[in-house]
Formats: C-alpha cells, structure tokens, sequence
C-alpha cells in the first residue's frame, strides 16, 4: 500500500517500509497513553462493542419474526454479519482516524504532518490510534464464530483457507474506502458524512444478503465500488450457493486481487488530494 | 413579552449556526439517503416473507424507512444537538458564565436546540424523504389534518428528544466526562425509538415495553400519526406527558447541579 | 501600489537599506556557495472561489507571494514581519515545504523543500505560537521519544540535545504532563524543544511569543539568542511583536503585498518608516506640556503626559532630561506596533495612488 504523499520521492523503495515505521512508532505512543487509564480503555472499548452490535441485534430482532430473509437463514446471515463486521473493524482499528482529514485540514494542523520526515498518510491513518475498536472487532469475531459453529457448510481446504484470506483483503477494501474517502475530504472538508455512506453504509449493507438488494445497486458495489468482495461473493461461495449476479465460482478468489487494485487506486487518490492540498493550501 | 423575544432570537440562532454548514447538510442528506436505501431493501425483504408484518403493509414500511431518515438528525436520536455543546460546558466550568444569565438555564439551550431541530428537519429532513417517497411506493397521507397532526407530533418529539438530552447532559456534573453517557444514550436511542426496526415488530413483551418508554414518542408516535395508525390527541397526550415529566426532571436536577456550581465557586 | 518596485525606493534611506541587503546576501551567497535560503522571484498565486449569488460564485486569482527574491547567510536571525495577509505564512509553508510555489526558485541548504520534504524535514525546526507540533493528548515526555525515533536521532546526541533544552527551558517539572494540560507559556517552550532535538541548521519561528507573559517571553527571546551563539542555528521569526524583533534579529524583512517592502536592520526601518516611540510620563502634579525636543506632548490627562520621540532614538537622554527638570513619579516606554510602522512607512514615501 502507497503510504507516500506525492511529490517527495515517492519512488524510493524504502517509503513503504519508513511510512509503517512511523505508523507503529506513533499508534504505539497512544497504545501506551491508552492503557495508562485501563479502566477507561475497558470501558470505551465495551462502548464500542455495544454501540456497533445494535445492527445485529436488528437482524436478531428481524429473525424473531421470519425464519429467513431472501432465502437466507439467522447463521448464513450471521457469517455474513460477522465477516463484514470483522474486517470492518480492522480497517476501522488500523486507518480509521483517517476521516479525520478535513477537520485537521479546517483548523490548519494538517500542515505539522507536513513538517515531519515521514509519509502524512502514516502519520495521519496512527493518529489517536483508538484500541476501543477493538470493540467492533471482539463482536464481529464472536457472531462470525457463532456462524461458524452454526452453519451447514461442507468443509474443503480451499474453504478454509479462504476464510482468513476474506477477513483480511475484506479489511483491506475497507481501508482503501476509507483512505480514498478522506482523499475526497481534501476537496471538500465538510463532507466527511459522504465517506460515512460508503464506510459505515458499505459494512451494514453487507451483513444482509445480496439477494435482498436490488440487481442495479449489487452491480454497482461488485463492479464500481467493489465492496461485494468483502463478503458477499467468497462467503456465497463458502455457503454452497449461488454468486451474486451469476458471477462463476472462480471470482470467490478474487478478493486479494481486489483489494491490491484498489489500494492502488486509493493510493492515487491519495496523491492527488495532497498535490492539490500542496498547490492551493487548502 | 420580552422573555419570548429573546428565546426566539436564541431558537433562530440555532438554526443559522447549523445553516451555515451547507456543504455539511448536502453530505448529511447523502448518508441519510444511502441508509434509507439500505434499510428500505432489508425491510421489503422482511415484508416479503411476512407481508403484514407489525400491521404495517409494504408501502408503510418503505414510509416508516424514509421518515426514520428524515428525523434522526432532527430529533438527534444517536446524539449530535446540542448537548455536546452543553457537556463541554459542564466540563471546562463555562457553565457558570451561561448561570449568570439573566434567562433561564435549560429554555435557553432548549430554545437552541429547537433551533438546530428545525433547520435539521428541513434542511437535512426533507430531501430524503422526497427521494425516497420519488424512488419507491409510499403510504403518504392525502388530507392536510393528518399531515397538520403529523407535524405536531414532531414538535412534541423534539421536545421529549431534548428532555432527555438535557438530562445525559446534567449526567456530567457528577460524572465529569460525558463520553459514557452519551454512549448509552446513543445505544439506547437507536434500541428504543424504533430507528433500528418498528417498535410494533418487536417481539412479545419486550415490544410492550418499549412502546411505553419515552424513546417511542420521537420515531414511533409521529409514524403511528403520518401512517393514520393513531389518533392524534392521544398520541399528543402520550408525547407531552413524557415530555413534561423529563423537562421537570431536568428543572430538579438543573436546580441540585446548580447549586453544586455556587458551592464549590464553579 | 507602486509601479514595478518595493515602496523604499521612494526614500534615500529605504532604497539604500533594500539594495544593501541585497547586496549583503549576494555577497554571501558567492561565498559559501550559495546561501543557506534563497528565494529568486518566489512566486504563490492562489484561485479563490467567492459565493456571490445562491449558486453562483467568481474565481479570482490572489498572489499571495509575487516575485520574493531574498537570501539569509547561515547563521543569520532574520525577523519576517508585515501585516496580516501579506504573505508571512505562505512563504514559511513554501520553505518548509508544505506548499508548492507557482513559479520562481526556492532552496533551503541546497534542497528543493516542495520536492524533498522529508529530507529537507530532518534540518529545519519549526515553531508554530498558534498550534502546537506535539501530540496534544500525549505526556510531553512522548512527543519528545516519538521525535527521537521519528528523526532517528542518534541516543547520545538526543540525551543531550534534551538534557539541555529541559534546563535552559525548564521543562523538568513538565515532561510527564499531557501537552493539553500545559499553559500557553510551558506549550511554547515544550515545542521549542521539541523543534530542536534533531539539531536543525535552521529554525522556522511563527509568532513565537503571542499571548505569553512578560517572563515567558523574555525566557523565550535569551533561548533563542544562546541558540544562535552556541549552535550558529539560522532563526526566521515572524511576528507581531516589535521587541522580539529588538531583542533578537540583526536584521528584518517587512512583506506586504506578497512584495518585500524593506530589507535591513530594525533602525533602518523605524527612519523609513518615521515610526515613533512613546514616554508616558507621570509627575507629582498636574504641570504645562513638557519642553524636550525632539520629543513632543501628544496628550496631557492630569498629572499624566504622553511624549512622542522617534523610534530610532534612544529614549535614556530623555528620561535622564525630565528627571532632571520635572518631579518624577513613573514612566513607561511603548513601543510601536508593526502595523503603525509600515503604516506610516507608505505615508511617507508612496502617494497612494488609487488602484
């Protein structure tokens, strides 16, 4: 992933590995400021688990009522929910403070990055590196075990190994949304609710299944905003039953491949927000 | 009446300081609008499979969605009016300036909130609920009374929103830090207003439970009013005696917090 | 504005103190290779979009820096004033690399700070008075382990870097307090700190001393000096405040327009400007006006005058004649502010011309 903001010799091969440098040096300087006030971490933390499993606890309610949503049972649901969850809360954990852009670019604290022999990007994503999200993390994996344990899957080793492969470029997608919506905050700082839609829009529409959506709006989150690798495809996949859209078995593997596309586009975004940044200052 | 006035000018206050954010409203109006979208598929989904669900048929739910949208930032449901605001006062001690005013502590923030409520109902209301009523079939009143009914429903929503707000808010000067609180308020707000799911779909007991609460005078009360599901009186007695109860509350509360400010000298 | 030229040109003394400047960095740049900064015809043009209907709005072109040519020697202490919105900070952003320039050159120690920030980053200092580079939520003691790693600056010489900024700033009752905690005054000198752990060859200082106390700020003005003697640090100080100016810059720049306007010692610019100081004298009694040419009575409030002398001019001679003629009780200097002094500047050497 292209941590470097543009124009500084974003060509040196070393950028990457100084950019997670500074990104572990400086989310470690808040770990350790977080854990100094232990039980405010543990209390933060179970907010976080609270406040973000309300949206299972919808499907929980919905399923009092009806026995399957579009033909998908509480667990497949639920394996849905827990994955989406999951690597949501690690892009959430890992470059979260991103969206924080256009506030800092507001109040002008965005230029002291700038000052710092390091990638801005690295500096920004570590920022108040917030370990309560932990939180959406812990309730994603507990429903996702839950699933596991509950649902009828015919096991094979390609399924198992797809299992951490899907949880970790789904995290991966979802940090590149956030990245690449913060890059849009560059342009208009008061939009950070717009990056909301995609973020925390995109996590809740995964954890229903694509066959609730309509075929135009499941298009458009597999072949423009390609959120439907996250879950909906490998999972469907995992789940014995049909791909969304048709789509043939082979592109459950694809989310590794997705994720690296659109880091790199993330990645340009990024550039350009930052050139534009560097060019008129605001 | 020179009281009046001033809290007018404090209410239209409110308004301008969030009209000014126009760029905000519009990014506002687009979240709200993905959301409604997303939970506009999963209801008709539930509806699909049990089409009278809650007693709601499916163009109610598709209403019951958009209104939900129109009012979450209006009626400040997950948090976001003026309470921060008041809480960052508690904690830094301005509070005592706002108490050396010669206007009454909690009309003057209630009048400011009501402000920011109307301008949020219009400016980030109002373009959803359009959208979505455009976008999909809706169960929308044809008679001005009910829509007339409607609209004092959501004033006395707002009300109650603010009583409860007002109350997290006074939280803070025992607790000293109003992140918690404003998390279970978060929390409960979605739970208990119906944000999540209509509280007539909840099941059994837990369904009466909430529907009694105060949480179900901001989304449910003015849905049961717009979908012609409640009358209005008693749903205006029902909203206006949570309503008074929670401001009179906030009053006792306001007077034992107050009175901890002069002893302590702020 | 005037035609095609910086306002000294008007007066003798204004023309002369700009060429010699630049005469001055000239020479130096022959010497050493070039000066440690050099700006040749810098130049920022900002497109500024203005609402002017509903929906509609205009965009307008603002040079915020038009044509900036200067040099500072290594080890100069440069003051960098001028009035709100003339171009201070958009020419600090541009040496430090935050913003790009439209066009012209710009170097700092020989790097392109818009093409090598992060290189350009580990030798200059920077100091902001309105924000603060440390990490606000962090024990200040943090932000300072962060520098050390973040700049890879060697143990021994970072041990001894902060040794000596946390008692010459005394920052040692200081290091374990989160920096939110910090009053203005403690912030100021933690980030000063902080700005010189990696042993900068320059130091960027934006309004250094606003809003601290009498103390803290002559605190402030002695470090920066020791600085200068002991390290050769070159310093770029922008500010509001004329003392800083007196008390540590041999010499300084005024902007105005994004143009620089005068270049040279502070004397120089108080002739150029006819800037005055004032005596406000208190006596046992009310007493007619004071004769002390060349000061002058401005104003008289009961036993209380006010004295208008030239800001070039020392004030002893004075005080030593009045206390010698009239019955003393206290007195007061006070200084003129910056934007009186290029006020009056233009009204003594430009008709303004309507634009």
């Amino acid at each position: 992933m292209e941590l470097g903001p543009a124009g500084s010799g974003g060509r040196e091969p070393g950028r990457l590995r100084e950019g997670l440098r500074v990104y572990r040096l400086v989310a470690g300087a808040w770990i350790r400021s977080t854990m100094a006030y232990r039980a405010s971490f543990v209390m933060t933390a179970f907010g976080n688990f609270a406040s973000t499993a309300l949206d299972f606890v919808a499907i929980l309610l919905m399923f009092t009522r009806v026995d399957g949503l579009a033909g998908w049972s509480l667990p497949d649901v639920a394996f849905l929910y827990g994955l989406s969850a999951t690597s949501f809360g690690l892009a959430d954990l890992a470059v979260g403070s991103v969206e924080g852009l256009g506030r800092r670019v507001r109040d002008g604290t965005l230029d002291l990055l700038f000052l710092r022999p390091a990638p801005v990007l690295a500096q920004l994503a570590a920022d108040r590196f917030a370990l309560r999200r932990l939180g959406r993390i812990t309730q994603g994996l507990l429903v996702l075990g839950w699933a596991l344990a509950a649902v009828d899957v015919a096991w094979t080793p390609l399924k198992v190994l797809l299992m951490p492969v899907m949880v970790v470029s789904g995290g991966v997608i979802f940090g590149a949304v956030f990245v690449g919506g913060s890059a849009f905050q560059f342009a208009a700082q008061d939009a950070s609710e717009v990056q909301n839609a995609f973020t925390y829009g995109g996590v809740t529409l995964l954890q229903y299944p694509p066959t609730v959506f309509a075929r135009e709006l499941v298009r458009g989150v597999t072949f423009v905003l390609p959120l439907a690798f996250v879950d909906w495809v490998p999972a469907s996949y995992v789940l014995g039953r049909p791909l969304p859209l048709d789509l043939p078995a082979w592109t459950a593997f694809l989310p590794p491949l997705v994720a690296a596309v659109c880091c790199a586009l993330a990645g340009l975004a990024w550039r350009a927000g930052v050139r534009s940044y560097r060019s008129t200052g605001s | 009446m020179g009281a009046g006035r001033l809290y007018a000018a404090v209410a239209a206050g409110g308004f301008r300081r969030y009209a000014t954010y126009r760029v905000a409203t519009a990014a506002g109006v687009f979240t709200n609008t993905v959301f409604g979208l997303i939970l506009v598929y999963t209801y008709l989904a539930l509806w699909d499979v049990r089409p009278h669900l809650g007693g709601y048929d499916r163009a109610q739910a598709v209403t019951y969605v958009w209104l939900g949208q129109a009012c979450l930032a209006a009626l400040a449901i997950g948090g976001g009016g003026v309470e921060d605001e008041l809480i960052e006062r508690i904690r830094t001690g301005d509070i005592a300036i706002d108490l050396y005013r010669p206007a009454d502590l909690q009309l003057w923030w209630l009048a400011g909130d009501l402000g920011r409520a109307v301008f949020q109902l219009l400016g980030r209301g109002v373009a959803p609920f359009v959208l979505g009523s455009l976008l999909f079939p809706v169960a929308l009143p044809s008679d001005v009374l009910t829509w007339t009914a409607f609209l004092g429903t959501v004033l006395l929503a707002m009300l109650v929103s603010f009583g409860i707000r007002y109350l997290v808010a006074l939280s803070t000067f025992w607790l000293m830090d109003g992140r918690g609180a404003l998390q279970m308020m978060m929390i409960t707000g979605f739970f208990c207003s119906g944000m999540l799911l209509p509280l007539n779909v909840f099941p059994g007991a837990l369904g009466d439970v909430v529907r009694v609460l105060p949480w179900s005078s901001l989304l449910q009360a003015p849905a049961d009013v717009l979908l012609g599901r409640a009358g209005a009186l008693g749903t205006y007695l029902f909203q206006a005696a949570w309503a008074v109860a929670l401001l009179l509350a906030g009053r006792l509360l306001q007077s034992v917090a107050t009175r901890r400010v002069v002893v302590q000298g702020g | 504005m005037v035609d095609g030229g910086t306002v000294g040109e008007g007066t003798p003394d204004g023309a002369d103190a700009v060429n010699a400047a630049a005469d001055g960095g000239r020479t130096a740049g022959a010497g050493a290779g070039g000066g440690f900064i050099e700006l040749d015809r810098v130049e920022k043009v900002f497109a500024v979009r203005r609402r002017t209907g509903l929906l509609r709005s205009e965009r307008r072109e603002v040079r915020a820096v038009d044509a900036l040519s200067f040099t500072v020697a290594r080890g100069e202490m440069v003051g960098y004033i001028g009035p709100n919105g003339a171009g201070k900070s958009t020419t600090v952003k541009m040496l430090t690399g935050i913003l790009t320039p439209s066009g012209g050159r710009l170097r700092v120690a020989g790097i392109d700070p818009a093409r090598e920030r992060t290189r350009l980053a580990q030798r200059i200092g920077v100091v902001f008075g309105q924000r603060t580079t440390l990490w606000w939520d962090l024990p200040l003691i943090d932000s300072y382990r962060l520098m050390h790693r973040m700049y890879r600056i060697p143990r021994a010489r970072y041990r001894e870097n902060l040794d000596r900024c946390v008692e010459l700033l005394e920052l040692g009752d200081l290091l374990d307090v989160p920096v939110r905690q910090l009053s203005l005054g403690q912030r100021m000198r933690g980030d000063i700190a902080a700005a010189l752990l990696h042993d900068p060859e320059v130091l960027y200082l934006d309004e250094p001393t606003i809003g601290l106390d009498v103390v803290s700020k002559a605190r402030v003005r002695e470090f920066l000096r020791d600085l200068n003697a002991e390290r050769g640090t070159t310093v770029l100080l922008t500010t509001h405040d004329l003392q800083d100016i007196e008390q540590v810059c041999s010499r300084v720049m005024v902007i105005d327009h994004g143009r620089l306007v005068y270049d040279g010692p502070l004397a120089g610019l108080h002739e150029a400007g006819g800037s005055e100081r004032v005596l406000v004298v208190d006596l046992e009694r009310e007493l007619p006006p004071i004769e002390a040419p060349p000061a002058r009575v401005v104003r008289v409030e009961g036993p209380r005058q006010w004295l208008a002398f030239p800001a070039a001019q020392s004030a002893a001679p004075l005080v030593a004649r009045i206390a010698a003629e009239h019955p003393l009780v206290d007195l007061s200097v006070r200084e003129p502010d910056i934007e009186a002094v290029i006020a009056r500047m233009y009204a003594a050497t430009a008709p303004v011309t309507p634009p």
